[in-house]
């Protein structure tokens, strides 16, 4: 609950792909940790739509350095993500958000060495892709 | 035989600004000076974003800024990632390697403390007491609720700095473990998340008598089929200690910083949950010098009802620091 309302910047979604057939969609994410984390250590990025999470192999994830599935982040021990800093994630989805009012939401699943257990962030919003 | 305690504040404090983006670390420190608190604390890993990286450049771009508003260095935080791989820990090398890497960051910029995770091993620490000595940086581990200053993980600590003899492995007091009274922000936060306002008085009751936790716990998850607000508010008890005040002077000698953990202030600029007013004047009574580092926790309990204003509860807080030493050097002058 450290920044859970602020991991998704709602304004920033947007279709990604050929606007008259989009392939996925993409919005800006921040980490809900006090400090900068590697990214070896983010173990879980799970986006939902109202509540149905899409397939981890459709993640990817960009803090500037290039996008990254969420396998290849495992072991990227070089780059960080840091505190406050905005991130792309981008997701494969045929056909891109879909119309209308929904919800989007993102589950973090970290890697924090000094807890006993791996911590969760969730942040969910209601969400209308301008057409 | 009075000691001065000197004021700073830990940039952890204006996380919540600093993650938005409504306040730069220049501004924080700006901030700390303006209310006579020139002692900064930092997080290299939320402060510096080029972290682990720190050129001369870095360091003497911070080192001038903090001498443009007369601010110094206190203490860095250093963290541990352990869990850097997968499922397999870091080896013992690998773990003294980071350790000495932060040593040295400290070294570089002029920090002679530095907080040291309290689940770091008491066995890691003693390889790394030698770069430490080198390197004239205490390590002192964090005493975080639910540790106390007299837990047996802790003593072990002490256990190793008394073997070796050496000044430059100790502790570092978060004031967390003094923690009197229940936080009213916590219990405004369950309410508003279900909590039954009779079910969060059973709560607050219980910690007010110090009952130990569990039994809190049993009543309100099985007994009263507390909801999960109810639930989660209970168990907030597993990490709500209060150490005794009187043993302070028994460990000063161990420690040279204290995080001052806050969740709130009152309009009066008193703590109505961390015992300060029981805590300063055992600091003041044995002469301890160290710095009391403002380190605000509200934010997370309150963003949810309305904007934060870290800056306006950090200022209570070195109102009510100056109230309770000046008043404790009071007493001890009378008693002389």
């Amino acid at each position: 609950m450290m920044f859970d309302r602020y991991l998704i910047d709602s304004d920033s979604l947007h279709n990604t792909g050929p606007v008259q057939a989009p392939t996925g969609f993409a919005f800006t994410a921040r980490l809900g940790y006090y400090r900068g984390l590697g990214l070896s250590m983010v173990e879980e990025l799970e986006v939902s739509i109202d509540g149905e999470p899409l397939p981890r192999s459709a993640v990817r994830f960009d803090e500037g350095k290039g996008a990254l599935t969420l396998d290849e982040m495992e072991t990227c021990y070089d780059r960080r993500w840091g505190f406050g800093a905005p991130a792309t994630i981008s997701v494969e989805h045929p056909g891109g958000f879909p119309a209308g009012e929904h919800k989007l939401s993102l589950r973090q699943r970290l890697r924090v060495s000094y807890m006993p257990f791996p911590s969760f962030n969730f942040d969910e919003k209601t969400v209308t892709l301008a057409a | 035989m009075t000691g001065s305690i000197k004021r700073g504040v830990s940039l952890y404090s204006f996380q919540e600004e600093m993650f938005l983006g409504q306040m730069t670390v220049e501004d924080c420190v700006a901030f700390a000076t303006s209310i006579g608190a020139n002692g900064i604390e930092i997080l290299p890993e939320q402060n510096m974003p080029q972290f682990p990286a720190l050129t001369d450049a870095d360091v003497a771009t911070w080192r001038e800024m903090l001498a443009r508003h007369g601010a110094h260095f206190t203490c860095y935080d250093m963290f541990l990632d352990t869990k850097l791989r997968k499922g397999e820990l870091l080896s013992d090398d690998e773990q003294v390697e980071s350790i000495r890497r932060d040593l040295e960051r400290c070294n570089r910029l002029g920090i002679r403390n530095m907080r040291v995770l309290v689940f770091v091993r008491p066995d890691i620490l003693e390889r790394c007491v030698p770069y430490a000595e080198a390197l004239d940086v205490h390590m002192g581990v964090e005493v975080h609720a639910p540790w106390h200053l007299e837990h047996a993980w802790i003593l072990r600590t002490i256990e190793v700095a008394d073997r070796l003899g050496t000044r430059h492995l100790g502790i570092l007091p978060d004031m967390g473990i003094f923690m009197k009274h229940y936080p009213p922000e916590f219990r405004a936060r369950f309410e508003r998340e279900g909590a039954r306002p009779e079910v969060a008085q059973f709560i607050v009751d219980q910690h007010e008598q110090k009952i130990m936790c569990e039994y809190t716990i049993y009543e309100v998850a099985v007994k009263m089929q507390g909801n999960p607000a109810e639930v989660r508010m209970a168990e907030t008890l597993r990490h709500a200690p209060f150490a005794n005040p009187k043993r302070i002077a028994d460990y000063a000698p161990y420690f040279r910083h204290i995080q001052a953990k806050f969740y709130g202030m009152t309009e009066d600029c008193t703590d109505p949950s961390i015992a300060y007013d029981e805590v300063i004047p055992e600091l003041v009574r044995c002469g301890w010098d160290g710095t009391l580092s403002s380190e605000y926790e509200g934010n997370r309990w309150v963003q949810d009802a309305g904007p934060v204003d870290s800056r306006e509860q950090v200022r209570r807080q070195h109102v009510m620091f100056e109230r309770l030493i000046a008043q404790a050097r009071e007493d001890v002058r009378e008693c002389a």
